[in-house]
């Protein structure tokens, strides 16, 4: 059986500089409510792990437009032009990485593989730096695992075991995250007790889940 | 050139592409100017659309999102699925890309060049969107049609003899279609197979800073 806390005091141990991946695609299927409690405790300096720097003014755009983002890792930041000024002016570090990459890595973080070997990036910027590896004449690069200490997830309905199910197109990175942090907070619109979740329905085994959180309604 | 005039010639651009691609087949599109070729899929041919953050059968915009949709397309604008669609993650999602199962994606871009280089997610010191899923739809698609004005803002050639800015991958375009131009991309080069039809060949190699091999015959669009 998983913790079950309020979204505020399932923050309450995470402090500055902190590294969070964020579940979410332009802010579906993302956690509103854990933002929202990451603000009130006031964490800053966060090395913020998420596809997308989301849309003004909603969800992750939030983190970015109170500066409590030292540096982004992700794949897109073009929706909103607050995190291009930030990137720009120094403010907030960007590290770019091709979107299929970004999700494998967090895989084989989460899945105990040594490095994803991918034919995407070569010859462009992407491949300043790492190793190069040919099989079977074709060429590929070498992408390390991707890990954090904390993944903030969402999902729609989540058993006491942390067994969740997603709905819909807000699967996206909520599941490879669960995997590749060291401790994963699931905000759930509802918590069920065990058996009451289809086992056929699961979305996310509870085995990535460590806190339970219930959405606000 | 009139907005009425340039909106003509991108729907005859969207039209043309909409041809090339196969029944049955699975089909990626970027957003914007792409986006667009949804709304003139051939009539007779089944193609499902697949949409990175995580669905194939992605379906025209949900005008009307009650809250927890949970459906939108690359660009976060609420959609609907249809039928014979079906939902996924991430991992999945880019497996289906660069694993070799997408038929075609479309994309835009900033430049391309004779040799199908693709620079289409920054501008140094200018504009720096990020790549999203471009770098691996490239790769992975089996085909790739890059979908553009034949010329930028400021009258200069998109296709060149040597991509300027940083690329989003190497040697994957296999068609260009502009306002003014069908060109396949081959290892010889690019050849002009079709112009648009209130243009000339002349007027398409002068708008072009690539050499561009003419066909025998050129069809028109």
């Amino acid at each position: 059986m998983k913790k079950i806390l309020s979204a505020d005091e399932a923050v309450m141990h995470i402090n500055d500089k902190a590294s969070i991946m964020l579940g979410g695609f332009m802010c579906c299927g993302q956690p509103m409510d854990l933002i929202e409690a990451i603000i009130r405790k006031n964490i800053k300096e966060i090395t913020l792990i998420t596809n997308d720097a989301g849309l003004p003014g909603i969800g992750v755009a939030k983190l970015i437009e109170q500066q409590r983002v030292a540096k982004l890792i992700a794949s897109h930041i073009g929706l909103n032009p607050e995190a291009g000024r930030q990137m720009n002016s120094g403010l907030m570090q960007v590290d770019l990485v091709p979107q299929g990459t970004f999700a494998e890595r967090m895989r084989a973080a989460g899945a105990g593989m040594g490095a994803v070997v991918t034919p995407t990036g070569l010859g462009t910027d992407i491949e300043k730096g790492k190793q190069k590896l040919t099989i079977d004449g074709k060429e590929f690069l070498v992408e390390l695992p991707l890990r954090a200490e904390f993944a903030f997830i969402r999902a729609d309905i989540a058993d006491k075991y942390g067994n969740a199910f997603i709905a819909k197109a807000q699967k996206n990175f909520n599941i490879v995250m669960a995997m590749a942090a060291t401790e994963t907070i699931v905000q759930a619109d509802k918590i069920v007790e065990p058996g009451q979740l289809d086992p056929d329905m699961v979305t996310l085994p509870g085995v990535f889940v460590n806190t339970l959180v219930e959405a606000s309604k | 050139m009139t907005a009425d005039q340039k909106a003509v010639k991108r729907e005859r651009l969207i039209k043309r592409i909409a041809m090339e691609l196969p029944d049955n087949g699975l089909v990626n599109l970027g957003i914007g100017m792409p986006t667009m070729v949804a709304d003139f899929l051939p009539p007779g041919k089944n193609i499902l659309l697949h949409s990175e953050n995580g669905f194939t059968g992605l379906g025209p915009e949900e005008k009307n999102p009650q809250p927890g949709h949970g459906i939108v397309n690359a660009g976060g604008k609420p959609v609907t699925i249809r039928p014979g669609g079906c939902f996924f993650d991430s991992a999945m999602s880019f497996a289906i890309i660069r694993g070799g199962h997408l038929d075609v994606t479309v994309l835009g871009a900033l430049e391309v060049d004779e040799e199908g280089n693709l620079a289409n997610y920054m501008i140094p010191g200018k504009m720096v969107p990020g790549m999203g899923g471009a770098m691996d739809l490239v790769v992975g698609a089996k085909k790739v049609i890059i979908a553009m004005e034949h010329v930028n803002k400021n009258g200069e050639s998109k296709i060149l003899k040597k991509c300027t800015l940083p690329l989003t991958a190497r040697r994957e375009v296999d068609i260009i279609v502009t306002d003014m131009a069908f060109i396949r991309v081959s290892p010889h080069g690019l050849y002009l197979e079709e112009i648009a039809e209130d243009t000339t060949v002349e007027e398409v190699m002068q708008a072009t800073q690539a050499t561009l091999i003419i066909p025998s015959e050129v069809k028109k669009f």
